[in-house]
């Protein structure tokens, strides 16, 4: 934004001059494009990353090359046989054997069917942090702003949260949950309102600010959990394991480690559905993610809705790190490092930064993220290999220009519905 | 990144200040003098020596600098609010930058002078660390700042080091360094085409082309190495150019062991700078590239190929980010181990922010960051009572604080993140 100040349109200040008014987002314009993928697209562009992944698996697996040395067809079936481990690792992983399951009935022991099907709960665990994570960048993508920070928001998220969870003493659990919950959501809030109030009042671009933050958080975290949040007891950097009365509550005898925060999740997921879709602040923040020259004439504060947007996204993202640390791990190391804050970036451009897509796209990257770390223990393929398919993916969906050309599909129709964006289209050309 | 700045207008003429920002100067120059009084001089008694070791261990020894502590600070706090006070009256116009980090400088000396107060520190040691910190930043930074040049934001520098210095290792580890570097430089080039290629051909948002770099490099990386380069050390013993001590220069006392006594990176870096301030603003090439970045319109129209010119600055930039991932492995420690460039890539483009978009700014922020990082593993020697993590986290805040306008003004390329199409 070249000029963040409330102007008031007078005859003489209209037509406003090109240098004064505030650019169309271009960033807004490119997911614009993005969401006008075809959902065939969008499933050829999930599939090929996969299809990638295994490929690069196969590739790397020594016994392959030696087979291809004796004969080329001995090599294709080794080939075929590693694609099939390492998919159906990733299958029974993420999902459970259905032998197990079976005979887990055929049993009727509780415990047995619980522990057959608790790696599709693992799944569930492993997504739930990944909606809102997504939901916090989403948030930013409808309102045109790129939260790219949410590795640090979510960190600071944490570190609220296991702070509640270890200082605060004395409260029934009905009360130490929530707050504990909240106060990481308010961490990561905060982490996310400094780059907003930036970039709204400054017009220092988010993006650099928000990675700045997450460095900071880095180090901030360092810091604490090597002095005032450490475990006295412990020699290494780790925080004293939370209260039980702030544990999010697991619904199933171990090790299934399905918690309630999934179900928190789902609500926040229609919370923002309702937030931007259904209320008039809704309607003002997509106007100023669409375009802030319309937005800013129709009287709606630029500063009051990127600060806000902010905001709630960094809430979002802190409570990712919040309901990691009370549901799941119950305690904070240094190496909570998650990666969830960029591959979010990943699960709001593959939800169209829709709270459902989100939703979608969260169980899928959760799935493949516990289908991998059991493939890393079943078929001795590092785990890395979802990061590798997620950036495919990622591509794929950002680039679909790459998806029509590998399978030959036609490009779309121009769109004219939208008269703002073939406005700001037409502004952004010249 | 298209919309960075508050000031609406552009710089009116060379060494304009505008008043406003003048007397903020003037009150961050009499801040630091006040600083250095309250925090320094206040807390220093009359009998403490401060000791500098002047060598770090070289051949050439040069005396240590022994000084009493209290009157040194008095008198940098003094100059210090002298040149704030000509600031606040008249000011400095156009040389207000450079003015401000002389203080800045003289800030950080009074700072070791007061944390190594009845202690000795090694300065020379501190700074030829610095330097030697400052590389990948620096070079990290003038990647950056050719493909910004041109218009494309290269948020995937990080992504780009950690590949170099994967595929470097390998390379060297299988045949010889110089073949690892030169790998190295290849993959960087391969890379910035990569972002080449989202960002012109198929018009991704350059911010999303440079995370599928980061995510995917760290997901190749640590993918590989977790595969073969723990079972095959074979492949993960590169080892590492020696150090090259430049005959005559290096015995300059106390200067000549800080910046020519290293390997070939850091010359590397000397010689990139040289190259590049020349080349982006003393040559016909400099100035098409720039107009890419600033005014794609107007340069298409005098017959520029601006997608071409971006192709060519983003594989030029990736390869100087290629140089620098080569550093990590074959210019440090010498084998790769996993996410090893832990954000530097990221303290990069800060550093690039910093020096506005600079070749030399560049160098001087590395140099900075590259000093904050080199003496928070001094903080515990010394009486310092910060702890290390914060001095750590001082790049970022710096950068902050820089983008706000606050201190500094920053004025990226024009039309940076924008893909240019023709009508």
């Amino acid at each position: 934004m070249t000029d963040n100040k409330e102007i008031t349109p007078t005859p003489a200040d209209n037509p406003v001059k090109p240098g004064k008014a505030a650019k169309p987002n271009t960033f807004s314009i490119f997911l614009e494009e993005v969401s006008r993928n075809s959902l065939t697209v969008t499933i050829l562009a999930i599939l090929s990353g996969l299809l990638l992944g295994g490929l690069v698996a196969v590739a790397t697996t020594e016994t392959v090359y030696s087979y291809f040395g004796t004969s080329i067809g001995l090599g294709f079936r080794e080939a075929f046989k590693v694609l099939g481990t390492t998919y159906s690792a990733l299958f029974t992983g993420s999902f459970g054997r259905p032998d197990a399951i079976r005979a887990a009935f055929a049993s009727g022991d509780w415990q047995q069917i619980n522990i057959a099907f608790s790696p599709f709960f693992e799944s569930l665990v492993q997504s739930t942090p990944y909606i809102f994570a997504g939901l916090a960048v989403a948030l930013g993508f409808r309102v045109g702003l790129f939260n790219i920070g949410a590795e640090g928001q979510i960190f600071v998220g944490a570190l609220a949260a296991v702070w509640a969870g270890t200082h605060i003493h004395g409260l029934p659990a009905i009360i130490h949950a929530p707050l504990a919950f909240l106060i990481g959501g308010l961490g990561g809030a905060l982490w996310g309102f400094i780059p907003g109030w930036l970039k709204a009042k400054t017009g220092a671009h988010e993006v650099i600010n928000t990675i700045m933050m997450n460095y900071i958080a880095f180090r901030l975290s360092e810091y604490l959990l090597t002095g005032f949040l450490k475990d006295p007891t412990k020699s290494h950097p780790i925080s004293a394991t939370v209260d039980q009365a702030a544990w999010i509550p697991r619904l199933f005898p171990t090790p299934n480690r399905f918690h309630v925060g999934f179900f928190i999740a789902l609500i926040m997921a229609y919370l923002v559905y309702l937030l931007l879709f259904k209320t008039t602040l809704g309607f003002q923040l997509r106007t100023v993610g669409l375009n802030p020259n319309a937005a800013r004439y129709a009287g709606m504060s630029i500063v009051k809705n990127t600060v806000l947007a902010m905001a709630i996204s960094g809430m979002l993202a802190g409570m990712a790190g919040a309901v990691e640390v009370l549901g799941v791990n119950r305690n904070l190391g240094v190496a909570f490092s998650s990666g969830y804050g960029f591959d979010s970036i990943a699960l709001a451009l593959l939800g169209n930064s829709h709270p459902l897509g989100v939703v979608l796209a969260s169980l899928l990257f959760g799935f493949l993220r516990n289908g991998a770390l059991r493939m890393q223990l079943q078929a001795g393929i590092p785990i890395d290999i979802i990061s590798i398919m997620q950036a495919a993916i990622l591509a794929f969906i950002a680039a679909p220009g790459i998806i029509r050309t590998i399978y030959r599909l036609k490009e779309p129709k121009e769109v004219t519905g939208s008269p703002i964006l073939t406005a700001a289209r037409k502004e952004q050309t010249q | 990144m298209t919309t960075m700045t508050a000031v609406p207008t552009r710089v009116k003429e060379a060494g304009y200040v505008s008043p406003r920002r003048q007397r903020v100067m003037g009150i961050v120059f009499l801040a630091l003098a006040t600083m250095i009084w309250v925090f320094f001089s206040r807390t220093t008694t009359g009998q403490m020596i401060t000791t500098f070791v002047m060598s770090p261990g070289g051949a050439v020894a040069t005396p240590n600098l022994v000084f009493k502590t209290l009157p040194f600070l008095n008198v940098l706090a003094s100059i210090s609010a002298i040149i704030g006070s000509y600031q606040l009256v008249r000011g400095f116009r156009g040389k207000t930058n450079t003015v401000l980090g002389i203080l800045a400088g003289l800030f950080v000396i009074a700072f070791l002078a007061w944390g190594a107060a009845d202690k000795s520190l090694n300065l020379a040691g501190l700074l030829k660390v610095a330097v030697v910190r400052a590389v990948p930043l620096t070079l990290g930074a003038l990647s950056g700042i050719l493909c910004e040049r041109s218009g494309i934001i290269n948020i995937g520098i990080e992504g780009m080091l950690l590949s170099a210095a994967f595929t470097s290792t390998v390379a060297a580890s299988l045949s010889n360094l110089w073949v690892g570097l030169i790998v190295a430089i290849l993959t960087g080039a391969l890379f910035g085409w990569v972002l080449a290629v989202f960002s012109i051909r198929y018009k991704v948002n350059q911010i999303i082309s440079g995370t599928v770099i980061n995510i995917f490099a760290t997901g190749m990386t640590s993918f590989l190495s977790a595969k073969f380069l723990q079972k095959y050390q074979n492949l993960n013993s590169p080892g590492q150019f020696p150090t090259w001590e430049i005959p005559g220069l290096s015995k300059i006392p106390f200067f000549g062991p800080i910046l020519f006594s290293h390997n070939l990176f850091v010359y590397g870096v000397f010689i990139l700078l040289i190259v590049l301030t020349i080349a982006l603003f003393h040559t016909k090439w400099g100035l098409r590239l720039r107009s890419a970045g600033e005014h794609p319109k107007a340069a298409d129209t005098l017959g520029i190929n601006v997608n071409r010119t971006r192709y060519i600055a983003t594989i030029l930039g990736g390869m100087i980010a290629g140089f620098g991932g080569a550093y990590f492995t074959l210019g440090s420690v010498g084998r790769f181990d996993e996410v090893m460039t832990a954000g530097r890539g990221f303290i990069g483009l800060a550093a690039m922010i910093f020096g506005n978009w600079m070749p030399t700014g560049a160098l001087g922020a590395g140099l900075l960051f590259g000093l904050a990082d080199s003496l928070a593993g001094k903080l515990t020697i010394l009486r310092i009572p910060i702890p290390p993590k914060f001095l750590e986290m001082a790049p970022y805040i710096v950068t902050m604080v820089v983008l706000a306008g606050v201190v500094g003004h920053t004025s990226p390329p024009a039309a940076e993140g924008t893909p240019y199409e023709k009508e």
